[in-house]
């Protein structure tokens, strides 16, 4: 660990965050406001939606119903009102996703952030177990551990998406790490004798936010689908209501034979909506990573763009 | 040929954790799993032999009469020798046998619908990232919304769609029940026929991944001064797109193979079992159901094998793409 990576008179590279983005509070690119919107709707209706909608357990005097006036999306096998079923599911779903979401994200800080800064043996093998987590396909372990857990539960489900899918994230924010910490703003706090892991936190992880942000992001969806999977396939647990069970009691009452698409389709398009928004905000992450990313504009945007790489700092 | 034996030894040290994940995972879980089990196969009527309950000891560990490592050795062992223990789902067919009879379904189904979707979505990735801010970014957002799909949905929708109302397809099964299975032409088109819409599932749901990874980085190596200097050679688009942006631009994409490829098996399973498809996928359904454990756990490692050497090949591939992977000894 030397000073000498600070190249006096060098171009200091850009800071990853745009520096618009931290000014404004709503951000310029549409696709990404569209997707905060969507996604603000969601997290309302979980919030409180179930505290508003009856109907959605019990067995209700129309079994079956289409949707019509009284019920939006028709009703269930047992009567129970599809839209409000949809409702209560969705804070049960976007609590997994949160949880998951929140607990891979602190994991993969934890292994990308160290093993890309300290470097070393210890980057050796924390690379190791995130290669080798990685290529172990997740939803046959998660699928063998939540049987052997016997449903458990929402926390359960979550605890184990988020133990297991990890590992891209830190693999992706052990290679930001390597490139933060051969900046010459790093290295001057080293020199200035700052402790390591001030310097990590104060330093190198707020450059690396907007990549946090997007691997929290994908990780979100990732919790979302592998706990819809899950349950549809009845391994979540059927005391609880996130879109996964919606699907998995659809199916188990031959939702399709019957012809009963109101009671299967909304649960998917919500995973589809919400998995869309967050999409599009990941796009727009990825271009405040990667500006070249960015839809040419203008032409002096293009010109920026042709302007040769930063040079990667490889030791 | 140092490259290579690095990344053979990662992958013997891949396989070796999850031989020893699916080893412990029983073993770390509350209380005695070989009871639970037990009790659990009673309640839904499952043979319970004293052989069967000796085979799910060793398989499983059973609350200590032998130490941690000899249960390992003798569990090591007898994975060396292809032996898994005797199926309760399908008692007493050995679960090799059992393997034998489903994995041949997905192999097909998921590896060939997987190289569909690749070079579909490359295709596609490179020609929409090279001619950007035309109708071809229209794309960009259909395959978001496709790749946000959950795979068993777009099945259960296809399903409704095409099998019960338009009557078009097999709403379930692998093939015809009343034909032979074998290299006959009848078996064959039967085959096809049932395998189409489980194919379309998946490629319709993972061609989104390879897509929107490929329209980025193709974006960003035609920023390159190389891409530059071809263009200012005069070579004609197509050469400067095909010899030198996207052979560059799919770099990332198998890169990211091993991300991707756990998707789409995650994915073919939970799609398997929407179609009751006899493949390897609805076969751990199964097992999980039937609480199986034996078929359970070769399941797993049979599936994590299979990924294993499939992200092997694509290393051995890159390799041969990439010649600063050979020189750098991969990194």
């Amino acid at each position: 660990m030397t000073v000498t990576s600070g190249r006096p008179g060098a171009p200091t590279p850009p800071a990853v965050a745009a520096p618009g983005a931290r000014r404004r509070w709503m951000p310029r690119d549409g696709r990404a406001r569209v997707g905060l919107a969507v996604i603000a709707g969601f997290v309302l209706v979980a919030v409180v939606g179930p505290f508003l909608v009856t109907g959605a357990s019990g067995i209700g005097p129309d079994p079956l119903a289409p949707p019509s006036a009284q019920h939006w999306l028709g009703t269930t096998q047992t009567g129970q009102d599809v839209l409000a079923q949809l409702v209560v599911a969705t804070r049960g779903s976007l609590l997994v996703g949160a949880l998951a979401g929140l607990l891979a994200t602190v994991l993969s800080i934890v292994v990308g952030v160290v093993g890309g800064y300290v470097g070393g043996r210890v980057d050796e093998a924390l690379s190791l177990l995130s290669n080798v987590t990685l290529v172990i396909p997740s939803l046959p372990l998660v699928i063998l551990v939540t049987h052997y857990l016997d449903g458990g539960g929402i926390l359960a489900i979550s605890v184990v998406i988020g133990l297991t899918s990890w590992a891209a994230s830190a693999r992706v924010l052990r290679a930001q790490t390597r490139s933060v910490r051969a900046r010459d703003h790093v290295a001057a706090s080293r020199a200035l004798g700052e402790r390591p892991w001030r310097m990590v936190l104060v330093e190198v992880v707020p450059n690396l936010l907007p990549v946090i942000a997007a691997q929290f992001v994908f990780a979100v969806i990732f919790a979302i689908l592998t706990e819809a999977g899950l349950s549809f396939l009845g391994l979540g647990g059927v005391d609880h209501l996130t879109w996964g069970t919606m699907l998995y009691f659809a199916q188990n009452a031959q939702a399709l034979a019957i012809g009963a698409w109101w009671w299967f389709i909304p649960p998917g398009l919500a995973i589809a909506l919400l998995g869309c928004a967050l999409s599009l905000l990941n796009l727009s992450l990825d271009e405040v990573i990667n500006p070249r990313l960015r839809g040419s504009r203008s032409r002096r945007d293009r010109r920026a763009a042709r302007r040769p790489a930063q040079p990667r700092e490889e030791r | 040929m140092r490259h290579l034996r690095r990344k053979l030894a990662f992958y013997l040290v891949a396989l070796w954790a999850a031989v020893t994940v699916n080893f412990l995972l029983p073993r770390l879980m509350p209380g005695d799993p070989v009871d639970a089990l037990l009790s659990r196969m009673q309640q839904t009527g499952g043979a319970v032999s004293p052989e069967a309950r000796q085979a799910l000891e060793v398989m499983l560990g059973s609350g200590g009469q032998e130490n941690l490592a000899a249960q390992y050795l003798t569990y090591l062992g007898n994975l060396l020798r292809g032996d898994f223990g005797v199926s309760a789902t399908y008692f007493p067919t050995p679960v090799s046998t059992v393997l034998t009879q489903s994995l041949p379904w997905t192999l097909v189904l998921v590896g060939l619908s997987t190289v569909v979707s690749f070079v579909l979505g490359v295709t596609l990735g490179a020609l929409v990232g090279w001619r950007r801010g035309r109708w071809s970014d229209a794309l960009v957002p259909a395959t978001t919304f496709l790749a946000a799909v959950p795979y068993f949905w777009l099945a259960l929708v296809l399903v409704f769609v095409f099998g019960a109302t338009l009557g078009l397809f097999p709403l379930t099964g692998g093939y015809d029940y009343g034909l032979e299975v074998g290299f006959s032409g009848p078996f064959l088109a039967s085959a096809l026929h049932h395998g189409l819409l489980p194919a379309i599932t998946i490629v319709l749901s993972s061609v989104g991944t390879w897509l929107l990874g490929m329209r980025n980085m193709t974006v960003s190596t035609m920023a390159e001064d190389y891409v530059l200097t071809a263009q200012a050679k005069g070579l004609r688009p197509r050469r400067v797109l095909v010899t030198y942006a996207a052979r560059n631009a799919v770099i990332p994409s198998l890169a990211s193979f091993a991300i991707s490829l756990g998707f789409v098996v995650s994915g073919s399973i939970v799609t398997e079992a929407v179609f009751s498809y006899p493949g390897i996928g609805f076969t751990l359904l199964q097992a999980v159901q039937n609480n199986d454990y034996p078929l359970m756990q070769a399941v797993f490692l049979v599936i994590t094998l299979a990924v294993l050497g499939a992200n092997l090949l694509v290393d051995l591939l890159h390799a041969v793409i990439d010649p600063r992977t050979r020189q750098t000894g991969g990194r």
